[in-house]
């Protein structure tokens, strides 16, 4: 999001304080110390991941400091990964396997690639799944390991985390 | 430094041929195969022992057993490099029991002592003045055991992780290199001598997962058995599964992987960038090891065969002269 605030010391520090305040984590910080308009004001963008819901106390804090913000551009999504699944995918209902991941509100599957080679052999599909947190994608993964187990597919996941 | 040689297949020729060709310093007092034995406190003539073993024949004399070679025979070291056995580890465990109560030295390539009874034998061998070495149980020729116990020693280990069998290594690389399903590439590896009769062993991860379980009890102080490695093999991979994967410029390999804080031990097919160090071509082996003073480390090297085996083995007897065995 892109912040608005006063040309004067103190001011970035009292911006930031409020995102830990409410669990949030920063992620990057983009200080141009550029006057926008012709009030003495600067443009700072900061980059954050926030838990679900904080947003509207962050803003209010953040309106109780001086600090206005000019714009919010919400990436829901952070976090991505990417797995091959093999095995009886249509036949053990495909889209009941998407859904227990949808289901979750906060991971969802963006992307799905399948090759059924012939009637009755197993079938590989590649599956990308896009999630709020770190930790949602987790869990998202335990749900498709658990359905994987109940329709005996084979879930490979990548080496390194999302 | 006088040894006593216990199995004689792969890896005991191997140790044989390294110590004739090289001048090592190691005379053999004691051997045996699974059939037969043979002692001379004066050295045992291993050029004909070799001829006998091509020959197809036994190795010494049938009326002397192992057990006799462990309890007769004048040694410093038992060698013991007998096949691994997964579920009771004997009758391996029982010579290697039997020597170190005679105050002798062990070295072993057997996986089944060390991942069984490793507690019980390093302290039977301390209470006998003596020491148990298996550098050979883990990623044959990598000196991965004495790099982590000596090397990175201080070190907190968070995370270890690689490539622990070679036979899935190079079916994995075939399928993807080729095209070729699971049972073509098994196939092809067992005509090459990389895959038994019965893979099981190897292409269930059942091998990865016992080597896993030896650096988690030897090296990084975790109690588990081979129960607690959540373990999945390669014997359902479609190449469909690996061109998947080929697309997003990654390839599947069948990684073992430790994470001592968090209780996890896991062997299982693996998505994993091409470029990534631990994608090794054929049968080798690769581990990265995650230390927090040295940071990343990545060991690559042959994980089987006679000879590696037998460099691993030679290593340890080696180490173990220069610090222990006097006179010799």
């Amino acid at each position: 999001m892109k912040l608005e605030m006063k040309d004067q010391p103190g001011q970035l520090v009292a911006a930031l304080k409020p995102i830990s305040a409410v669990g949030g984590n920063i992620i990057a910080v983009i200080h141009q110390r550029e006057t926008s308009t012709a009030t003495e004001t600067l443009d700072v963008q900061i980059v954050l991941e926030l838990p679900e819901g904080r947003l509207p106390n962050l803003l209010e804090l953040l309106r109780a400091q001086g600090v206005s913000v000019v714009r919010i551009g919400e990436e829901r999504l952070l976090y991505e990964c990417t797995l091959i699944m093999i095995g009886h995918l249509m036949h053990t209902d495909l889209s009941d396997t998407v859904d227990q991941i949808d289901r979750t509100g906060s991971a969802e599957v963006t992307e799905l690639s399948l090759v059924m080679p012939a009637i009755d052999a197993p079938s590989s599909a590649r599956i990308t799944i896009r999630s709020t947190t770190r930790a949602e994608m987790k869990r998202a993964i335990r749900i498709l390991r658990a359905v994987a187990e109940q329709k005996n597919l084979l879930i490979i996941e990548p080496l390194e985390d999302a | 430094m006088r040894i006593a040689l216990l199995g004689f297949g792969s890896v005991g020729q191997g140790i044989a041929r390294a110590i004739l060709a090289k001048d090592l310093d190691i005379i053999v007092t004691g051997l045996a195969d699974s059939r037969s034995g043979t002692i001379d406190a004066g050295g045992i003539d291993l050029l004909a022992a070799l001829a006998r073993k091509g020959d197809g024949g036994p190795c010494g004399n049938p009326g002397v057993s192992p057990a006799d070679v462990v309890a007769k025979a004048e040694y410093d070291v038992l060698v013991e490099v007998t096949p691994t056995n997964v579920e009771t580890a004997e009758p391996a465990l029982g010579h290697i029991r039997a020597a170190l109560q005679r105050h002798k030295h062990v070295v072993t390539s057997n996986k089944g002592p060390i991942a069984l009874a490793y507690p019980e034998l390093r302290d039977l061998a301390e209470a006998n003045g003596v020491l148990l070495k298996y550098e050979a149980t883990v990623c044959g020729a990598i000196p991965l055991i004495h790099a982590m116990q000596e090397g990175l020693a201080g070190n907190t280990i968070s995370r270890l992780y690689g490539v622990f069998n070679g036979t899935c290594n190079y079916i994995l690389t075939r399928m993807a290199a080729e095209g070729l399903t699971y049972e073509q590439a098994l196939a092809e590896a067992r005509e090459l001598g990389y895959a038994e009769a019965d893979p099981t062993y190897d292409v269930e991860g059942i091998d990865a997962g016992v080597k896993l379980v030896i650096l988690a009890n030897t090296i990084l102080d975790m109690h588990t058995t081979l129960d607690d490695v959540e373990r999945t093999g390669i014997t359902l991979l479609t190449p469909d599964a690996l061109q998947l994967a080929e697309d997003l410029d990654c390839t599947i390999r069948l990684i073992g992987e430790i994470i001592p804080g968090a209780g996890v031990l896991r062997v299982s097919p693996r998505i994993v960038p091409k470029v990534h160090p631990l994608v090794v071509e054929g049968t080798l082996n690769a581990v990265t090891v995650e230390a927090d003073l040295a940071g990343d480390l990545t060991f690559i090297g042959k994980g089987a065969g006679s000879t590696e085996t037998a460099s691993a083995v030679i290593g340890d007897l080696l180490y173990i002269r220069d610090r222990h065995v006097q006179g010799s």
